[in-house]
């Protein structure tokens, strides 16, 4: 079974219980989810039949508060289940992220109280889905300019417009929608069989093929005043949702890069050219070593920011250098673990390949790494490159 | 329903056994869990404590390391637990059998569960060994389990067919692959685990009857013949499994 990397003895910095929250995940993604990992993605489906069992083990809303039906658990344990599913696959942490950090977490925060009371408990059961609403098909990384529009009526809103790139789209009972109001922008909780509320499937994907993305699309979409988020007031609300998902994608990455880093240090010391195993050569060690050194350094950052996200000092832009690192440097180590892996590496009988293809997205979803590197860079230097 | 689940720690099933130069097991880079086949008594335990109430008590004996497998049954769900102190685990199951009933004995249990082995040192005499002791039926290597007021009924495999035995409790099952599918613990179960205190008791124990000489590695295989690559070396492939290997 997969053994995690703990060259730097990283195990020691976790507690009994985060020890056995991190090998109770990991042996779920080992024996339910990895057989028919690449048969889910070749079918390009989310598998639908895991729901229940991430909810039986709590990864619905992991620190959501228990008396929602939730876990109740440390942003540090989110953190080490993240780097588990993404283990596995992309779209199965994609998943989990959308759920609790970009559906429930948005409900808690700023949600009213009947409204928790009636999503939380039945989304941490998995027995409703959601999704969360941002990007449109014309504003990615500037959401501020979005134009899905809400119209007040007597009791309500009539919502009209599109969003675009979402997990989860047609599978979700929920929907956290974002859209801009005469008074800035707000939050909206729209149930998907609402009428003039539709989905489509994005289809055609060559990555995160077993996650769902589609479209929704509102054509005077009737909204009551009671499904309003009222503690949500400007962009600073989806941005701290995003925040929370970002900090499960900076785990999430370090356990795909884990995952290809493992395949191809196995693969080198079985595979012979010339008379002896590819890992004996001097090229394919440099390969391991800039991997595993990474992958140490993703482990520390996310470490630390584990460590400061429970003492409630992490800042988003600690969250934006995580992510922006910890991803890139997956996504370095996939492709690089697939050149060791050589031919063998572009079929579905490894998971690099996979674990590639699913962090091109990783790479520019959630804020892209551009635009984290301009975050960073507008925090240390004082002047903003895009407002 | 008052239920006790004996388990043991074990060395994880990927362990590549190291040897000492006294020829003992070194045990410094062993992952020990708990015994895959004490996972499935404890999900029944869990199970018919869902649909009886109760309590689900685990009772293990061994080193402070013990503790580990322990909190891994209470994160599946056990209410309570008690280790039973030893500096190692007996390497005669009659002398831990012996502890364990005694403890048992205070429980007042109305059914006993364990694996039907464990997969480290593979005696599978435990269940039989409580059974004797307590003056209890005693099934194993059991298969599916119904409990109907004070009566159960056991399927048990038994070779190339399956077993039905009934009979009244209290009652110790020995659990074999195939009873149920154990559940993974919850975030919720781990931290309710790290609360539960595990109640360690110190015990007399008799004298091993059993030693254990030495432990060898098994012999290295001898490499393997290529025959030929083509359907030609069917018929040589053929005489040698049947002359040499007589495996056909």
């Amino acid at each position: 079974m997969f053994k995690g990397f703990n060259f730097f003895s990283t195990d020691e910095l976790l507690s009994e219980e985060e020890r056995m929250v991190r090998d109770t995940v990991r042996q779920f993604v080992t024996k339910r989810y990895l057989p028919l990992a690449a048969a889910w993605h070749n079918k390009a489906e989310f598998p639908l039949e895991v729901i229940p069992e991430l909810a039986k083990m709590g990864l619905l809303g992991v620190t959501i508060p228990e008396k929602y039906g939730a876990s109740g658990s440390s942003y540090y344990i989110y953190g080490l289940a993240m780097q588990e599913l993404e283990r596995g696959d992309s779209g199965l942490r994609s998943f989990a992220s959308v759920q609790g950090s970009l559906v429930m977490f948005p409900i808690y925060r700023y949600g009213s109280e009947a409204q928790k009371q009636k999503w939380l408990p039945q989304l941490a059961s998995g027995n409703k889905i959601g999704c969360f609403g941002l990007t449109e098909p014309d504003h990615g990384s500037d959401p501020g300019g979005m134009r899905t529009t809400p119209r007040k009526t007597e009791k309500g809103w009539l919502l009209n417009g599109s969003k675009m790139w979402i997990t989860n789209a047609t599978i979700a009972h929920i929907a956290v929608v974002c859209a801009q109001t005469d008074e800035g922008i707000r939050g909206f909780l729209v149930e998907t069989d609402r009428k003039g509320f539709s989905q489509n499937e994005i289809k055609g994907k060559y990555s995160l093929r077993a996650s769902n993305t589609g479209e929704l699309i509102f054509e005077d979409c009737f909204v009551p005043d009671e499904n309003r988020l009222p503690e949500a007031k400007g962009l600073s609300a989806p941005l701290s949702c995003l925040n929370e998902a970002r900090y499960g994608i900076a785990w999430g990455a370090t356990g795909a890069a884990m995952a290809c880093y493992n395949e191809a240090l196995k693969y080198a010391k079985s595979r012979i050219q010339f008379g002896k195993p590819i890992a004996a050569f001097q090229l394919t060690q440099h390969k391991l070593v800039e991997i595993a050194s990474e992958i140490v350094k993703a482990q520390l950052l996310n470490h630390q920011l584990g460590r400061l996200k429970d003492a409630g000092n992490a800042k988003y832009y600690h969250i934006s250098m995580a992510k922006r690192n910890n991803v890139h440097q997956a996504l370095k180590a996939a492709r690089s673990a697939r050149t060791i892996l050589g031919a063998n590496g572009i079929t579905d009988e490894y998971q690099t390949v996979r674990h590639l293809l699913n962090l091109e997205s990783v790479y520019t979803y959630e804020g892209t790494h551009d635009i984290h590197t301009l975050i960073v860079g507008e925090y240390l230097t004082g002047s903003s490159a895009f407002r | 329903m008052n239920i006790a689940v004996c388990i043991k720690q074990t060395p994880d099933t990927e362990t590549r056994i190291k040897l000492t130069e006294a020829k003992t097991v070194d045990e410094s880079d062993i992952n020990f869990i708990l015994n895959p086949y004490d996972e499935f008594a404890v999900e029944e335990a869990l199970k018919l404590r869902e649909k009886f109430d109760g309590e689900v008590t685990v009772i293990s004996l061994g080193p402070d390391r013990v503790n580990s497998a322990i909190r891994s049954a209470l994160a599946m769900g056990a209410d309570k637990a008690v280790r039973i102190k030893a500096e190692n685990i007996p390497t005669d199951p009659n002398v831990t059998a012996g502890a364990l009933a005694t403890e048992l004995q205070k429980g007042n249990y109305d059914l006993i569960f364990l694996g039907k082995q464990a997969i480290d040192d593979d005696h599978a005499q435990m269940p039989a060994l409580l059974g004797a002791k307590l003056g209890i039926p005693a099934i194993s290597v059991v298969v599916k389990l119904e409990v109907e007021g004070d009566k159960l009924t056991a399927e048990r495999e038994i070779d190339g067919a399956h077993e039905i035995i009934e009979c009244s409790l209290p009652a110790v099952i020995g659990a074999q692959r195939g009873l149920n599918e154990p559940r993974y613990a919850s975030l919720k179960g781990i931290m309710k685990a790290k609360k539960i205190q595990i109640n360690e008791i110190d015990a007399e124990l008799s004298a091993d009857q059993l030693q254990v000489v030495e432990f060898n590695y098994p012999p290295e295989k001898s490499p393997g013949k290529i025959v030929g690559d083509s359907a030609d070396a069917v018929p040589e492939l053929l005489r040698l499994l049947h002359e040499e290997a007589k495996v056909i």
